[in-house]
C-alpha cells in the first residue's frame, strides 16, 4: 500500500463538448445554452456540463446515471483517456489536464488503475500474465511482478486458474482477473467503469462483496460507475447522480433515498429496497426519560432491515439505538420501522 | 466529323518522341547507376545463393527430415506430416527433387523478404490514414500491373538472374502481406487498446503486447497468401533466369511437352499444398486460446 498521503480527487468546472470546434462553444454553454440547442444550432454534443465533485481519499465515490448521461465520459477524464474541453481534474493535487504525454503515462502507470465493463483482458495471455500487465508496463522485474500478481489472484479467489486463458473463464471470473490486474498496480486511485454491469445479478452481488471486503484493507480512492441504483446505494460512501451530462444530486445513500433532489431521482428511489438502505437514525424517536435502561440495543448505522430482524426474532418490543461508545441516541419500534420501510414519506 | 469516329490522339511524331525520350532516359539511368544498384542488391544475391546451395547440396534424406520436422513442429498433426512425406517422395521419384529444392529456396527467401518489408509497412499504414491513402494505390498497381511489364525495367537494371527474379516475385507477392497486417492491426478490439492505454503503455508496448499478438491470425493469413502468390509467380520468374520448377514448365510450353509440363505443374501444386497446410495448422495452433470453453 502507498504509505504517502493521498489527497483524493477534485473535479472542478469540468466541461466536455464533442465536435470539431468544441472549445468555442464552452462560453455559450456556461451562459446557459442547453444540450438540445447546442446540438440543433452547432451540431456539437454536450457531454459534460460544469461538473464539480470532491472525492475524498479512501472513499468509494459512485457516479450513477443512465446510458447517455455522461458517466463513462466523466470517469475517462480522471485518467485522461478523454481530454476535457475546459476545467480541472486534480488528482492528489496535480492537474491531470496539464500533464504532457510522458507525465500522463507515468501518472497512469502509478496513480490510477482501471477496471472495464467488458473486462478488456488480453485474450492471448493467461490469467497470470493478464494480471501482471500493469507491472510489466511499469518495468517491474518479472519475478517480483509474478509474486504480486499471484497474491492478488489468490485474494480475488482465482487461485488455481493462473494458467487459464480468459476465454476459458466465466464473465464473473474474467472480471475478477480485471480486478486483480487493477489491484496489482497498487495505485491509490481505482477506476471502475460499469465494472459489474455485464455480470449476472448473483455474481454481481458477490463481486460487490469482494470489493467492499477488499476496500476495508486497501482503502483506495475508488470511483465506481453504475447505472444500477441498488448497486450505487450498497457501495457508495458518496453518490453523484448524473443526467444529461450534469450532476443533479450529490450526497450519501441516506441523502439520496430520504431527500431526492427532484422528481427524476424520486422516481428511481421508489424502486429501492428502503429497509436495506435507510439507517435507523433516520426514523428513531428520542429516548423517553422513563425508558427501561436494560432494553435491547442496536448500533447506529444499522439498516431498518437489521433492526426488524432483531425485533422479529427476539422478545424486545423496541430497540435503543446507540453510538459506538454505547451512548443511547434514540429508540425504534416495529411499527415505525415497518412504516419507514414501505412508505415514501 | 472525323474526330467523332476516330479518337483524336496525340500526333504520331510527338508520341514516338515521348516514348523515345523516356526509354533513352531510363537507358541512360541504367548505364549510369546500374552497377551501383546491382551492388546494393549483392547481399540479397548472397542470401539467395546460400539458401539454394543449402537446399541442393545437402543430401536429400536430411532435407526431407528437416521439412518433416518443421511440418510436425508447426502442425503437431501426423496427417499433415504424412501428406508432406508422400508428396516429397513422389516429387523425388519423378526426378524433380533438385528443381523443387531450388524453387523452395527461392520461395523461402521471397517470403522472408516480404515479411521483413511487409509487416513494418503494414504497421506504418495502420497508424496513419494518410499513409494508407498513399500506399493503397501503389499496392493496387503492384497487384494488377501485368508482371511482364515490370520485368522489363528490372531486367534492364539488374540483368537476368536470381535477384531480378526475386524482386519480381516480391513485388507480386507482398501486397497481401502489407494489406492484411494493416487490416489486422486496425481490427484490434478498441476496448483492449483502451485498457492498454489506461495502464500507461507506451506505443511500442501497445504494439508489442496488444496490437501484433491480436492481429497475428490476420497476419498469418497474409503470410499464407504471400507464399501462394510467390509460388504462382515462379513460372513467370523463370523467364528471367530463375531456376527451379518454372524452367521445365517454360520448356514444356515452348516445345509442347505435355507430360513435362503437367509433372512440374503438379510439383508446384504439391509444395503449395504443403506450405498452405503447414502454415494454416500453425496459425490455428497459435489461436488455441481463442477456443471458447465457457459460454
Amino acid at each position: 500500500m502507498a504509505d504517502h498521503h493521498f489527497d483524493g480527487i477534485r473535479i472542478r468546472n469540468l466541461y466536455k463538448i464533442f465536435g470539431p470546434n468544441a472549445a468555442s462553444h464552452v462560453e455559450a454553454v456556461r451562459n446557459g445554452l442547453s444540450k438540445t440547442e447546442l446540438n440543433a444550432q452547432f451540431g456539437h454534443v454536450l457531454g459534460l456540463k460544469d461538473i464539480n465533485i470532491e472525492m475524498p481519499s479512501g472513499c468509494i465515490q459512485v457516479i450513477m446515471g443512465l446510458s447517455g448521461s455522461g458517466k463513462s465520459t466523466l470517469i475517462r477524464h480522471i485518467n485522461r483517456l478523454i481530454d476535457p474541453t475546459a476545467g480541472e481534474v486534480l488528482v492528489n493535487g496535480v492537474d491531470v489536464v496539464k500533464m504532457n504525454e510522458m507525465e500522463l503515462r507515468e501518472f497512469r502507470r502509478h496513480q490510477t488503475a482501471m477496471v472495464f465493463q467488458k473486462f478488456a483482458l488480453l485474450p492471448h495471455r493467461n490469467v497470470l500474465d493478464n494480471t501482471l500487465y500493469g507491472l510489466e508496463v511499469q518495468g517491474v522485474e518479472r519475478a517480483k511482478a509474478v509474486d504480486t500478481a499471484m497474491r492478488w489472484i489468490e485474494r480475488v479467489g482465482l487461485k488455481g486458474f493462473e494458467s487459464k486463458y480468459p476465454n476459458q473463464l466465466s464473465g464473473g471470473m474474467q472480471q475478477r482477473v480485471g480486478l486483480a490486474r487493477a489491484l496489482s498496480n497498487d495505485a491509490p486511485v481505482l477506476l471502475m467503469d460499469e465494472a459489474y454491469s455485464a455480470l449476472d445479478p448473483l455474481i454481481r452481488m458477490d463481486m460487490q462483496t469482494v470489493l467492499l471486503d477488499l476496500q476495508k484493507e486497501i482503502k483506495k480512492t475508488v470511483v465506481f460507475i453504475t447505472h444500477d441504483l441498488d448497486e450505487a446505494l450498497r457501495l457508495g460512501d458518496q453518490i453523484a447522480i448524473l443526467r444529461d451530462g450534469e450532476v443533479i444530486q450529490q450526497g450519501t445513500s441516506q441523502d439520496i433515498v430520504l431527500r431526492p433532489a427532484d422528481a427524476y431521482i424520486a422516481n428511481f428511489v421508489k424502486e429501492v429496497n428502503r429497509g436495506r438502505v435507510i439507517h435507523v437514525e433516520a426514523v428513531m424517536a428520542p429516548v423517553a426519560p422513563d425508558h427501561p435502561v436494560n432494553g435491547a440495543t442496536l448500533l447506529a448505522g444499522s439498516s431498518i432491515e437489521d433492526a426488524i430482524k432483531v425485533l422479529a426474532h427476539g422478545d424486545a418490543k423496541d430497540l435503543i439505538v446507540v453510538n459506538p461508545a454505547g451512548m443511547p441516541l434514540g429508540v425504534v419500534d416495529l411499527k415505525t420501522l415497518a412504516s419507514a420501510a414501505v412508505t415514501n414519506n | 466529323m472525323d474526330w467523332f469516329f476516330k479518337f483524336p490522339h496525340m500526333n504520331d511524331d510527338s508520341l514516338r518522341n515521348l516514348k523515345k525520350v523516356i526509354d533513352e532516359g531510363f537507358r541512360a539511368f541504367t548505364r549510369a547507376y546500374g552497377d551501383a544498384i546491382e551492388g546494393l542488391f549483392a547481399p540479397l544475391q548472397h542470401f539467395l545463393i546460400a539458401a539454394e546451395r543449402f537446399m541442393t547440396k545437402t543430401p536429400w534424406p536430411i532435407i526431407m527430415l528437416i521439412i518433416l520436422a518443421i511440418a510436425w513442429g508447426a502442425s503437431r498433426s501426423w496427417k499433415v506430416v504424412a501428406g508432406c512425406l508422400v508428396t516429397l517422395l513422389a516429387i523425388g521419384y519423378f526426378d524433380m527433387w533438385d528443381d523443387t529444392m531450388r524453387t523452395v529456396s527461392m520461395i523461402f527467401v521471397c517470403t522472408v523478404l516480404s515479411i521483413a518489408i511487409g509487416i513494418p509497412t503494414g504497421i506504418l499504414m495502420s497508424r496513419s490514414d494518410r499513409m494508407q491513402r498513399v500506399v493503397n494505390p501503389v499496392l493496387d498497381v503492384m497487384q494488377t500491373m501485368p508482371s511482364f511489364v515490370y520485368l522489363i525495367p528490372v531486367v534492364m537494371l539488374l540483368g537476368i538472374g536470381k535477384v531480378p527474379g526475386l524482386i519480381a516475385v516480391v513485388i507480386y507477392a507482398i501486397p497481401p502481406m502489407i494489406r492484411l497486417t494493416d487490416l489486422g492491426i486496425r481490427l484490434v478490439d478498441k476496448d483492449v487498446l483502451e485498457a492498454a492505454d489506461a495502464f500507461g503503455s507506451s506505443s511500442w508496448q501497445k504494439l508489442k503486447n496488444v496490437q501484433l499478438p491480436l492481429a497475428l491470425p490476420t497476419i498469418m493469413a497474409g503470410i499464407n497468401q504471400t507464399i501462394m502468390m510467390a509460388l504462382a509467380m515462379v513460372v513467370i520468374a523463370s523467364m528471367i533466369g530463375v531456376q527451379g520448377l518454372g524452367q521445365p514448365v517454360l520448356k514444356a510450353i515452348a516445345n509442347q511437352y505435355f507430360t513435362l509440363g503437367i509433372f512440374n505443374g503438379l510439383a508446384i501444386v504439391g509444395i503449395a499444398i504443403i506450405f498452405d497446410r503447414v502454415s494454416q495448422a500453425y496459425g490455428k495452433r497459435l489461436q488455441k486460446h481463442r477456443e471458447v470453453v465457457h459460454g
